[in-house]
């Protein structure tokens, strides 16, 4: 009486052809709804897909995708999921499942930070990478706030690609990654002042050929 | 340098340039702009780097045009312009990157002289690429160093080159196998560190959490190691983490109990993956059971997560059980509804056959206040559980029915399909079901998919509670009636179907399902399918006789069991990756209803070869074309059908005349049973080159299976499948045989032989597709071998050689008798004689249902006869079995014993072989 639901993989079209017979089953129609192909299928998957921040009233502050999206999909999928976070209330889990992916959140005064993993992925490690990071965007700009972001955002990228590189996390000592920072803006104030200098050099003999062409007429 | 420059002058410009943009919105910029940007910017400034891994995607033509830069930086000595490059590199990840840089980056990868740093940032790059285009990531030599950097002293390194080690290695497992014992012995030196041993990789208060993590996950891409000491060492590891999961905290932050908890579900998932350590999956499962009641949501969370995989593993199963009443609790109180759904899933994950009660209850009740956004997923996962675990398929037919009353909307069709197909297979649970959904239909109120359920089920299985007279076959039309107007069209359709099938059933509701069928709403409906139903059935009702109704409206053959559907629906809910299953699911059922249509026509219209149908009609109407000369009269969509199949019909001779005349097949006397070709230009059965094989060992438990019904599967293997459809008047009998091949390669020389004389069928039998075969059947005297059936057939080269008992017995030429109690005891007081008798004691095989009894009876083909004897448990049947020869009245009475599971079975008949062989017949059947 119970036995178990046999399965019947092999059944062709001839088989049940003949079971059917007598009874009109044209409303026996399957519904078939347009299967949604999922963005995040390649080859090998990322163990971080990507990495947003936005703001409580839903601005993006920063983001970051390790997979290959066009913009429009990028746009859709910040959307939906700024949309669905902000929707929650503080008490609940960090954690959720959305379309195929893990999303790790947590909102750090008005910021939300948000990561999306696969669905594998380790939840609350992911969760420690977001206050990493936090921890690094503090140090470096001394007691972080949004306007840091929003200003020097080029500076958060900085931050984020020292710590996590292609998604998988590159230096977790807090230390190494400031230094690598250190470093990389001493570079580029050495060369901003040297350009300036030169510059300046340039300006003249920059200006004399064009000053030429227009009284050509030229331009 | 003069570049440089250039670009240094007029930095300052277009970074502010690009703050605006990147400030309002990210990539506005027209590709233009950005070609020329990128152009003039040809970078080496950081600003430069950052604006092409944000502002350029990496499908953008762009890319070749840096890349020469890029290569300079690469070879420079600067470890921040390398790390800076290499980030781009990684950023973009474009083909064209990987072309160019896939060679390069291994060597400074492995190089004795690279920094640390650079390292780390090498390790990633070439992961990124090697997942965005990993052909062109060649293996060589460097991977073999690329495992020892797992014994790097620099932790940094460790950690970036792990990730790309775990991606290769889970892509070629064998090359990369020496990173297992590495792998332990690194994670072992971690987990006994001090917590201040490793500086600054230790993360409140926790060692290197990112790194162990990493390292569990790498060991999960291998099967437990071999040796011995490595073995140990790593269960030391694990039972290590699972201890320090019982100290106290050394640090009341969150982030410390995170990064603990981390490593510890981390080391669960890979003792999960082992699946061999009853001992360490037990203790696993008693730590996550503490997390259930932990305060933190994220931990409640995840302990009902990884329950969910422990719950599969026999080791754990068990343990897993012991924390239902939580698990229910946190179904109903957690606040949060992601909390909420794991709890579900635990609950499924959890569900065997000794709790599928208490869930499917506690799942049925949590779905009135469930959340919207998982009721479907919820509704597919009680169906599911529901049929799985169904003790007795009343409680299965309860369970859905609460289902759609409760979640109507959420009841998607393939769970009420399934509950129709499983009624349909399931003969004892036919009347219950008819009796529920009748009884469900009388709310005030009630579901659309209720209708649909309780349609399909009280017009096939109605006559099962006609007798009660609450439910007279009136009432249950008018139940059904009232509900019509409130339907959508295919609700109504199938309601239309259903008074066909009433009509069929319960001839004395013709009348009023006939008005209602005629009525304006119906036959002049604006739905052209609700109208032809509506004028398609009214016209079969008024000209078929009731012969040619109870054929074409007959009970539904059952489904053949194949996976269930629903269970599909919800893999595809899981993920793209069972979405071919539904794909294919859906296929079939599309060719399934092609096949209906097919099927009812093939049904009466005798020609030999299957001619599939272009006209989509309804019930195989033109088959009422033979039995009513006066068709063409009708109205214009029937005369249509019926001209296209009057010359079919007249060849065939399919006509009352015709059926006769061609029954008289002069050969095989010596049989009882004379079987005619079908047609009257008989052909020789081909010559068979091999003698016919002996029959199939099943031969006679299929035969069996065909006492009590006309229809079926007779066989059925990879090849080929044999379906029957057959008719019994008096002592004649047609047979239709559909021989279907499942393969998609042609059958050739086919040919079928009876030990009498039958038409040759098809000799090719293309793959998929079916070909008909018609017997025609003349019962001369009584007898007790079925015929043998032999069919030929090669098969890719090789001879198929079948032989089956045709199902042809005796009971099939009954004629039922109704008589009076008086009647009935006076003949079976005649037939005293004790070679007249024959008797049976048994035990029940089957359920002692007594519908299903009754329904087994009236399949017989005799009169089951009501009110006769005295004890109202006992059945009492009689009918005439018709043979050219004579008439042999016939009289049977079951006797069920429900306490002893028992049955005694009288026969009494006028010759003696009947009665011995409808005795061991019927015996079988029970």
């Amino acid at each position: 009486m119970c036995q178990p639901i046999k399965i019947d993989l092999t059944a062709s079209p001839a088989e049940r052809l003949a079971h059917f017979t007598g009874w009109d089953c044209t409303f026996l129609k399957n519904r078939f709804e347009s299967t949604i192909h999922s963005v995040f299928e390649s080859t090998i998957k990322l163990k971080m897909q990507f990495m947003l921040l936005f703001s409580r009233q839903g601005k993006l502050r920063l983001q970051k995708w390790y997979v290959p999206l066009s913009d429009k999909e990028r746009k859709k999928i910040s959307r939906d999921l700024v949309q669905t976070i902000l929707a929650r209330k503080p008490k609940m889990c960090s954690f959720l499942e959305w379309r195929d992916l893990k999303i790790v959140y947590k909102r750090y005064a008005s910021l939300y930070f948000c990561c999306a993993v696969e669905d594998q992925d380790n939840e609350l490690i992911t969760l420690e990478i977001i206050h990493r990071y936090v921890e690094l965007l503090d140090k470096y700009f001394g007691s972080v706030c949004e306007l840091d972001i929003i200003f020097n955002f080029e500076k958060a990228y900085f931050i984020l690609d020292e710590f996590l590189l292609g998604g998988e996390a590159q230096e977790t000592s807090k230390k190494n990654v400031l230094k690598a920072i250190e470093q990389a803006d001493l570079l580029q104030e050495k060369n901003v002042l040297k350009a300036i200098e030169q510059a300046d050099l340039l300006q003249e003999e920059a200006e004399a050929p064009r000053s030429v062409l227009e009284e050509i007429g030229l331009t | 340098m003069e570049l440089e420059v250039h670009i240094a002058q007029r930095q300052p410009r277009n970074l502010k340039d690009l703050e605006k943009v990147c400030m309002e919105e990210w990539a506005k910029i027209p590709a233009a702009v950005c070609a020329n940007l990128v152009k003039t910017y040809r970078k080496r400034m950081i600003s430069g780097y950052l604006f092409i891994s944000v502002l350029v995607n990496s499908n953008s033509e762009l890319i070749r045009l840096i890349n020469n830069a890029i290569k300079n930086d690469l070879s420079s000595r600067n470890p921040t312009f390398m790390c800076l490059s290499l980030h781009c590199i990684a950023n973009v990840g474009s083909r064209e990157m990987a072309e160019a840089f896939a060679g390069e980056i291994p060597r400074i990868l492995v190089a004795g002289d690279t920094m640390d740093s650079v390292k780390q940032s090498a390790a990633l790059c070439l992961l990124r690429l090697y997942k965005a285009s990993p052909d062109l990531v060649l293996m060589g030599e460097w991977t073999s160093r690329v495992v020892h950097l797992l014994n790097d002293q620099h932790m940094g390194v460790v950690t970036a080159a792990i990730s790309l080690i775990t991606c290769l290695s889970s892509k070629n497992p064998d090359e990369f196998k020496t990173c297992v014992s590495l792998a332990v012995s690194r994670l072992s030196r971690i987990v006994s560190s001090a917590s201040t041993d490793l500086q600054d990789y230790t993360y409140y208060f926790v060692p290197a959490p990112w790194l162990s993590c990493k390292l569990l996950r790498l060991l999960q891409c291998y099967p437990p190691p071999e040796d011995g000491a490595v073995k140990g060492r790593l269960v030391e590891c694990l039972e290590t983490i699972l201890n320090k999961a019982q100290e106290p905290p050394k640090s009341k932050k969150v982030q410390h109990s995170n990064a603990k908890n981390a490593i510890l579900f981390e080391a669960i998932s890979l003792i999960i993956h082992y699946d061999s350590e009853p001992n360490l999956l037990v203790r696993a499962c008693n730590q996550l059971g503490q997390f259930l009641q932990h305060r933190e949501t994220n931990l409640r969370y995840l302990a009902l997560e990884s329950m969910c995989t422990l719950a599969s593993s026999e080791f754990s199963h068990e343990a897993v059980k012991t924390h239902i009443e939580t698990v229910i609790n946190a179904l109903k109180t957690e606040r949060d509804v992601s909390v909420r759904q794991r709890a579900a899933d635990l609950l499924y994950a959890m569900c065997d056959r000794s709790n599928a009660k208490q869930i499917v209850a506690e799942m049925l009740s949590y779905l009135e206040t469930a959340d919207y956004s998982i009721r479907e997923e919820m509704v597919l996962k009680v169906a599911i559980l529901a049929e799985k675990y169904a003790v007795d398929y009343s409680w299965y037919v309860d369970t859905i029915l609460n289902l759609i009353r409760i979640a109507g909307d959420y009841v998607s069709e393939e769970v009420w399909y399934r509950v129709i197909q499983i009624v349909i297979n399931r003969d004892d649970v036919q009347g219950y079901a008819a009796k529920t959904v009748f009884e469900a239909l009388q709310a005030p109120a009630c579901h659309e998919n209720m209708v649909k359920v309780g349609g399909y089920i009280l017009g096939e299985f109605g006559n099962l509670i006609a007798g009660d007279p609450r439910s007279s076959p009136l009432v249950q039309f008018n139940l059904l009636h009232s509900k019509f107007h409130l339907c959508s069209v295919p609700t109504r359709a199938l309601l239309l179907s259903a008074y066909i099938k009433f009509i069929n059933l319960f001839p004395e509701t013709k009348a009023t399902i006939q008005e209602v069928l005629r009525s304006d709403s119906q036959i002049r409906n604006s739905d052209v399918e609700l109208q032809q139903r509506a004028v398609e059935y009214l016209k079969l009702s008024s000209i078929a006789s009731t012969d040619v109704l109870a054929t074409v409206l007959e009970e539904m053959p059952p489904f053949p069991e194949r996976e269930s559907s629903i269970l599909a629906k919800l893999k595809k809910k899981k993920g793209p990756g069972a979405v071919s299953v539904e794909l294919e699911d859906g296929k079939e059922r599309g060719e399934l209803n092609g096949g209906g249509d097919r099927g009812g026509d093939a049904a009466i219209a005798a020609s030999n070869a299957s001619t599939p149908s272009p006209s989509a009609d309804l019930l195989g109407l033109r088959s009422s074309a033979p039995v009513s000369g006066a068709a063409p009269s009708a109205g214009s969509l029937l005369v249509d059908v019926f001209s296209e199949a009057g010359p079919a019909a007249s060849s065939a001779g399919v006509n009352d005349d015709g059926f006769l005349s061609a029954l008289h097949a002069p050969e095989a006397s010596d049989s009882p049973l004379v079987e005619g070709p079908g047609d009257s230009d008989s052909a020789p059965p081909s010559a068979a080159s091999e003698d016919p094989a002996p029959p199939l060992p099943e031969s006679d438990e299929l035969l069996n299976k065909f006492v009590c019904k006309n229809n079926g599967v007779l066989f059925e293997n990879q090849l080929l499948q044999i379906g029957i459809k057959s008719e019994y008047r008096q002592n004649l009998g047609r047979m239709y045989l559909f021989y279907g091949n499942k393969t998609s390669v042609q059958f050739v020389s086919f040919s079928t032989t009876l030990n009498v004389q039958t038409k040759t069928v098809e000799p090719l039998v293309e793959g998929g597709a079916q070909v008909q075969q018609v017997i025609n059947i003349e019962c001369l005297t009584d007898f007790i071998d079925a015929p043998l059936l032999n069919i030929k057939f090669r098969y890719g080269g090789a001879l198929q050689n079948i032989s089956l008992k045709l199902p042809v017995t005796i009971n099939k030429f009954f004629q039922p008798t109704e008589m009076a109690a008086a009647d009935f005891f006076q003949r079976w007081k005649q037939l005293s004689q004790p070679q007249q008798e024959a008797q049976k004691i048994f035990k029940a095989s089957h359920g002692m249902d007594t519908e299903v009894l009754k329904a087994k009876l009236l399949g017989l083909g005799t009169a089951l006869l009501e009110n006769v004897d005295p004890n109202p448990e006992n059945y009492v049947c009689a009918g005439v079995i018709q043979t050219k020869a004579q008439q042999v009245g016939c009289l049977l009475r079951l006797e069920p014993n429900a306490q002893a599971q028992m049955y005694r079975l009288t026969l009494r008949s006028s010759k003696d072989t009947v009665s011995q062989r409808v005795c061991d017949l019927l015996a079988e059947q029970f």
